[in-house]
């Protein structure tokens, strides 16, 4: 696992992403803290500039922005954090079982796997919420289904490598069942590559969710979320207003962030493999 | 006789992370034109450095701290990359070890021959080609016009050796150096390769650097021989001396390997293992394992002799039950086995275990050697806490490690102390029969002796029978009481060890035996004049 060494050898990029990281994660964590103001507070006019009781400025409804983008890093990253512990508890368990089951049960769902990644993700999302409605437990259950198909591939594949070592073989050959198997003998190996993906799928996963507000079937008003306010302020363009960049390149900064980490962490898988 | 290659005190160092380790300490050698020159050593001695060094060539994270390498008057230590390209798979060319790692598989065996002469502008497609065909010929390649027009994968492992050494022929190059060429190769195709090499060299009438670990086989084919440990010389001399009367201790060492015989025979006890009339394959159309019969007799060791190809490993499949029979029953004492593992019981899985050939991957890398021994002593006997931390360290004591290797990883330890722990493995779960799977095919000679000595104690104390599958015969006169040799699937001879050793009565049998290279320089040579003179092929019958 990654020690404090580890983290003071990595290269300079990896210490840039984790400080970027940090930063988002403990925003979001202390925002009722760090925001001056509360989250839905009318504080001025429409889109004011910066400056006076706004750091950053006001809103399309006056509402003070730097609360707003600090309440949306908590509110996205929340739910996306959830959605990605439930789309990987779902794809690992499938994806190791089918690897080392294999047969029927591999084929089985590897076909519904397959039979789910054939649509467009946004479109199949878009149709099963505006059946079921934009509820927040309908919106991860549905994001955490769909994304865990990926990790079932994933986790597949990796499993899949391993089950063929002879330490695997001679675990089956003692009489263990699926459970040690699995959890003692080939999570072990494959955790490197998974924890990488992990920080990819939430990136993806983000990016989803603000792509879903951005288009109205999102985390709802008032409740401030990064995606939404790009929507929300994009009228302010045309008035040569840079409002709707704000929350775009908070996005941008923490997506660029975790894949900062998430490539030092397969730097890392890969050396302990070559090992 | 013209000097070809100089090396003066070279150092050769490699960098992993912060370390430095020096790889090759302060080595001279030299080699004169028409010499061949033999570099042995253990594994990690260094001799891939240093024929690789030879071509001005130190592989990634590696660098020439100091000395000098003179190829033909011109030093390659401060050649450029041109330079070096120039004489690279040019003058000097290369034979690895795994023909199948050095052949594209992408691309016919032509196409890859051609390519050296060709980039170097030293002659035309046709003409290439010609000398292609040529040299398949010299080496009595099977269909030499069109062999070459084949895949790698459509030719045999000695067939694709012996193409990698025609392709290194290919720009008539100064100096070959071949590294370990025969090492992953059967005894009988060993044969058939070593005495290409031998024309080939003499065809070139150049120099040769030949790598190898086993003092045997170098012994044919050089005429002075260096020996590296730990990346130092240890000895240098002139071959036929050196085999005489060797100076120093490591090299009497090296040659005193495949001397361990097993002398006292047991009486003959109860019946451990007992296969009946088996019949197994993978699919429906080929049969692997054909009606072979054999039994095992407590605290007695068989065995099971055979090259690639001739069931064995399928045949220990069978046993442990990962490769369900077709027909016939097996016999565990008087009890009969579920052909299938999944349907025998856990004390009955306890009873019989396995050790592999590759210690690395029958290891979990990410599990301590506590853990891995631990394992089976819970999941057998129920033993946990202080018993079960005891009793590991007895196992340890068992197979000759410190006692703090508990708390170490599988890559923390080298390949002989991993197979040792492969064989506590097996002991902890006091089996009563062990199936050794080629166990000391992938370790050094100097190191396999010592396992097969613990593995005989560990039959005289413990009380525990083996089966005992390898390809190599030295191997099995150091540890067998009775021998099954395999071919094909069948079982071709079976009997005492020592009278099989003294009089073999079936021809196989009798090529596998006179394969094994001797320490006699002289021994390849009369090998194939023998064989020459009685019109036998030197490949095995297929």
């Amino acid at each position: 696992m990654v020690g404090v060494k580890k983290i003071k050898n990595a290269p300079w990029s990896a210490k840039i992403g984790i400080l970027m990281v940090s930063i988002t994660l403990l925003t979001a964590l202390f925002a009722p803290v760090i925001a001056p103001f509360d989250e839905a507070e009318k504080v001025g006019d429409i889109w004011l500039a910066p400056g006076g009781k706004t750091i950053l400025g006001t809103d399309q409804l006056g509402r003070d922005l730097f609360t707003r983008m600090v309440y949306g890093a908590r509110n996205t990253i929340a739910i996306a954090l959830l959605i990605t512990f439930l789309a990987f508890l779902v794809g690992v368990v499938t994806g190791l079982m089918a690897a080392t089951v294999g047969g029927w049960l591999d084929m089985i769902f590897s076909r519904i796997v397959d039979v789910f990644m054939a649509f467009p993700a946004l479109i199949l999302t878009l149709m099963i919420l505006s059946i079921l409605g934009t509820s927040i437990p309908v919106l991860i259950i549905v994001i955490a289904l769909l994304d865990a198909t990926k990790v079932f591939r994933l986790a597949r594949a990796l499993a899949m490598d391993i089950t063929v070592m002879e330490f695997v073989e001679v675990a089956r050959l003692r009489g263990e069942g699926l459970r040690w198997i699995i959890i003692k003998e080939i999570l072990p190996n494959a955790l490197p590559a998974l924890i990488a993906e992990f920080g990819l799928r939430f990136c993806f996963i983000f990016l989803f969710i603000s792509a879903l507000s951005f288009l109205g079937l999102g985390i709802q008003p008032p409740a401030a979320d990064w995606g939404s306010m790009v929507r929300e302020n994009a009228g302010a363009i045309s008035f040569g207003i840079f409002v709707p960049l704000y929350p775009a390149a908070a996005i941008a900064f923490l997506t660029v962030g975790i894949n900062l980490v998430v490539d030092w962490f397969l730097h890392i898988s890969a050396q302990i493999r070559a090992q | 006789m013209e000097r070809l290659l100089t090396i003066k005190k070279l150092v050769i160092e490699g960098r992993w992370d912060d370390n430095i380790k020096v790889l090759i300490d302060n080595v001279s050698l030299h080699l004169d034109r028409g010499e061949v020159l033999g570099l042995i050593g253990e594994s990690g001695a260094g001799k891939s450095t240093l024929g690789l060094a030879s071509m001005g060539y130190v592989r990634t994270g590696c660098h020439i701290a100091s000395g000098s390498i003179e190829f033909d008057g011109k030093e390659l230590t401060k050649a450029s990359e041109n330079e070096l390209n120039l004489l690279r798979g040019n003058r000097i060319t290369y034979v690895a070890q795994s023909a199948a790692a050095s052949f594209n598989p992408a691309h016919r065996l032509l196409r890859q021959f051609v390519e050296s002469p060709l980039r170097h502008g030293l002659m035309d497609y046709t003409q290439a080609k010609e000398k292609a065909i040529e040299l398949y010929r010299r080496f009595n390649l099977p269909y030499p016009e069109t062999i070459g027009y084949r895949y790698p994968h459509q030719v045999s492992g000695g067939q694709l050796q012996r193409a990698m050494i025609a392709m290194a022929m290919a720009t008539n190059p100064d100096l070959i150096i071949f590294d370990e060429p025969t090492t992953a190769l059967d005894v009988t195709t060993q044969i058939e390769v070593l005495a290409t090499i031998k024309e080939a060299i003499r065809m070139q009438s150049g120099s040769a650097i030949y790598i190898t670990h086993d003092l045997a086989v170098v012994a044919q084919l050089a005429n002075r021989i260096i020996v590296l440990k730990n990346g130092k010389l240890i000895e240098e001399g002139i071959t036929r001396e050196m085999m005489e009367s060797p100076k120093e201790a490591y090299t009497r060492d090296l040659l005193n390997v495949r001397r361990q015989r097993k002398e006292a025979s047991q009486p003959i006890e109860d019946v451990v293992l007992n296969i009946s009339n088996v019949i197994a394959g993978y699919t429906k159309e080929t049969t692997i394992v054909k009606n072979i019969s054999l039994k095992v007799h407590r605290k007695r060791t068989v065995a099971v002799v055979g090259e690639s190809g001739s069931g064995k490993t399928s045949l220990a499949r069978v046993i442990t039950g990962l490769l369900p029979l077709w027909e016939g029953k097996i016999f565990f004492y008087d009890k009969e086995l579920p052909p299938d593992a999944a349907k025998r019981d856990r004390e009955l899985l306890r009873h019989m275990q396995m050790i592999y050939q590759m210690p690395d991957v029958a290891l979990n890398p990410r599990q301590k050697i506590r853990r891995i021994l631990g394992r089976p002593l819970e999941f057998y006997f129920g033993t946990t806490g202080r018993k079960k931390e005891n009793r590991v360290q007895e196992l340890l004591d068992l197979i000759e490690l410190p006692s703090d290797y508990y708390n170490r990883y599988p890559s923390e330890l080298s390949g002989g102390e991993k197979q040792r722990v492969c064989i506590a493995r097996a002991l902890a779960a006091e089996p009563d029969l062990i199936i050794c799977d080629e166990i000391t095919s992938a370790l050094d000679q100097l190191v396999a002796e010592g396992i097969l000595k613990l593995l005989h104690d560990l039959q005289n104390n413990l009380g525990v029978s083996y089966l005992f599958i390898t390809h190599d015969l030295a191997t099995v006169r150091a540890i067998a009481d009775e021998v099954v040799v395999m071919y094909q699937g069948e079982i071709v001879e079976r009997g005492n060890k020592r009278k099989m050793f003294r009089n073999p009565s079936n021809d196989y049998t009798k090529l596998l035996l006179s394969s094994i290279p001797e320490m006699d320089p002289d021994w390849l040579d009369n090998l194939l004049s023998e064989r020459q003179q009685e019109g036998k092929s030197i490949i095995a019958p297929s």
